[in-house]
């Protein structure tokens, strides 16, 4: 140990060395677990895909079916549906964030503000079961009574982007759950976005305000320019939660394996699909290999994305 | 910070007490975009607010009426049999209880390297504190499919274990931070006072600044505990479910989250009523341990 010699231990280090040095060893055993943890998440599925990967090839990726009767498996259908809806909730999570963000920093008292702030925390605490059944025994009549036939009739007219809004509103599908994944990423989004703001110097704020720029001036000019890489490492952060999410999703996407431009029919992702699947597959089969080819392209997928987001969130740490 | 050049337009923007006041047409323009902003905010608060009250609200008003004595006593029982939830809240805490037990001492230690040895592997701890917080954000349902390839199938049935140990996975990376966290705030003082009176290294860490950092790191491993406590996911292919009282932790072992997953789809009202009961249970107990967490944090820092 280097770093003992040039401590006052030294004194009486030849003494204590070995029980630093098991102490370091257990300790560093520790971190190649976490290591190991990761790498054989990785290793594993690559090992249980190979069947997989080497009767469909790379175009396991692109192929639309999944028929156990013909054992012709494919991930677009899955994958489609994983990213869109991802998309679809950082589409809605993003501006719903930066609100309450904003609402939280600049707007509401530092009490109320402490109160609210925990109790959109608290929304990050609930288990993403809850939130399936909420969507389920909620926001799934809702849509089906009220947001989608509307929708179909207003937003389904208009030339170009009618397609989106079209379909039967069976109330599941694609746009109810990118909502709940909206509502479940908020909390996440905002907590980052939240402390970037605070972490502005207050200075360049008021002397913002002393020049008369309004309050919004001020988000636009001051705070957005300041934290932007941080605000974007946040999104990326909600984004790889919202593609990994599975109960939540599972209750109200409809689970069906269907690509389809329309925002109201139901699809699939790949975390529902293997929990719906997965029971009924036997180690061994193409099935299992197939789900498991799924489950690494989600992994390869999220990990992408959250490295994508901890390497912005770092820059901005170490840069400030 | 040159992001930071005030526009043309706000320069040429008046500054003195008298122009502000002056109704230009830019300026109303302003304060109108300004307002509609500030609105806007207050419409998002407002609507996540009411997000987190309508599911609160549902739980209680559908999972109030299955808190009876029967819930917690007696097994799941098939559809019309006055059956309960006593299996899967016992299966959950043996679950939970063996998850944090496998994963907060491999998240101590591992939080202890990242905090007291940067002196001697500072790169790679740099690359393992990456590694864990993309562990804490990992879809969950593959850390379930991870312990099924390497536990379930050369075991040969799902167990109980195995599904601890897939929380436990959970657990590791939110003790890792909180513990990594806690032991930056002890002051360098502290450990300079332990290494002067002769103590080696490792007393200092565990017995000095661990112990000073204990409130934090407590408050890590119960943050852990209550998000493991509604994992679903890790458990559909782990510790499998079981319908019979099981407390082995070699057997397939029930738990609330599974059940609730089970029972929520069912076509039966009295097991859909359990599964707002079962639902209502775990999510009042994880809000609980947060805002105790919370409180106490907030107590600790005044």
């Amino acid at each position: 140990m280097e770093r003992s010699a040039t401590s006052p231990s030294a004194l009486t280090g030849a003494a204590r060395g070995n029980g630093d040095a098991v102490f370091a060893a257990i300790v560093r055993f520790s971190a190649a677990l976490i290591l190991l943890g990761l790498g054989g998440m990785v290793a594993v599925m690559a090992w249980g895909a190979r069947g997989a990967f080497a009767r469909f090839g790379p175009g396991f990726m692109f192929d639309k079916a999944w028929n156990p009767v013909t054992q012709h498996f494919g991930a677009a259908a899955p994958m489609f549906g994983t990213v869109i809806t991802a998309l679809l909730a950082i589409l809605l999570a993003v501006p719903l964030a930066f609100g309450i963000a904003v609402w939280l920093t600049e707007i509401a008292s530092a009490r109320i503000a402490g109160i609210i702030g925990t109790l959109i925390q608290l929304l990050a605490a609930v288990p993403s079961i809850i939130f399936g059944m909420w969507g389920f025994a909620v926001l799934v009549p809702f849509m089906a009574h009220y947001v989608e036939p509307l929708a179909s009739h207003t937003l389904g007219r208009v030339p170009g982007i009618g397609t989106l809004f079209r379909g039967a509103p069976y109330g599941t599908g694609f746009l109810t759950g990118g909502m709940i994944l909206a509502v479940m990423i908020t909390p996440f989004i905002c907590a980052v976005m939240r402390d970037v703001f605070l972490s502005i110097p207050a200075v360049l704020k008021e002397s913002a305000y002393g020049l008369g720029m309004t309050r919004w001036e001020v988000v636009r000019r001051i705070i957005l320019p300041w934290s932007r890489s941080s605000v974007v490492g946040g999104v990326m952060l909600g984004l790889g939660r919202a593609l990994g999410e599975t109960m939540a999703i599972t209750f109200v996407i409809g689970n069906a394996n269907h690509i389809g431009w329309s925002l109201f029919s139901p699809g699939n992702t790949i975390a529902s699909l293997i929990a719906l699947e997965f029971p009924e597959s036997a180690v061994g089969s193409l099935k299992f290999s197939s789900l498991m080819a799924a489950g690494f392209l989600l992994m390869l997928i999220s990990l992408g994305t959250l490295v994508c987001s901890r390497l912005l969130l770092r820059t901005k740490a170490t840069g400030r | 910070m040159t992001t930071h050049t005030i526009t043309p337009a706000a320069q040429a923007a008046p500054c003195s007490g008298t122009r502000w006041q002056g109704n230009g047409v830019s300026d109303i323009r302003r304060r109108m975009v300004d307002r509609v902003a500030t609105a806007l905010c207050w419409a998002a608060t407002v609507l996540v607010l009411l997000m987190l009250f309508s599911i609160l609200f549902v739980l209680v008003r559908n999972g109030v009426g299955g808190l009876r004595w029967v819930t917690f006593v007696h097994v799941t029982l098939p559809p019309g049999q006055a059956g309960g939830l006593a299996n899967a809240i016992v299966g959950s805490l043996i679950q939970t209880g063996l998850a944090v037990l496998i994963g907060a001492p491999v998240g101590l230690l591992v939080g202890i390297y990242l905090a007291e040895f940067t002196a001697t592997d500072g790169k790679l701890i740099n690359f393992v504190r990456f590694v864990s917080d993309l562990l804490l954000s990992a879809p969950s349902i593959l850390v379930g499919l991870f312990i099924y390839m390497i536990v379930v199938v050369p075991s040969g049935h799902f167990s109980g274990l195995a599904g601890a140990l897939a929380l436990s996975m959970l657990v590791v990376p939110v003790v890792v931070r909180t513990t990594e966290d806690m032991l930056r705030l002890v002051p360098l003082a502290m450990r300079e006072a332990a290494i002067a009176l002769g103590a080696p290294r490792w007393r200092m860490i565990l017995f000095v600044c661990l112990r000073a950092a204990r409130e934090g790191v407590a408050t890590g491993i119960l943050l852990a505990l209550a998000r493991v406590s509604g994992e679903t996911a890790p458990l559909l292919f782990t510790s499998l479910g079981n319908m019979n009282w099981s407390i082995a932790p070699g057997k397939p072992m029930a738990s609330l989250p599974v059940t609730i997953y089970q029972y929520a789809g069912a076509a039966y009202a009295d097991w859909t009523a359990l599964a707002w009961t079962g639902a209502l249970l775990i999510t009042a107990g994880i809000l609980m341990i947060n805002i105790t967490v919370r409180l106490g944090l907030g107590r600790n820092r005044k």
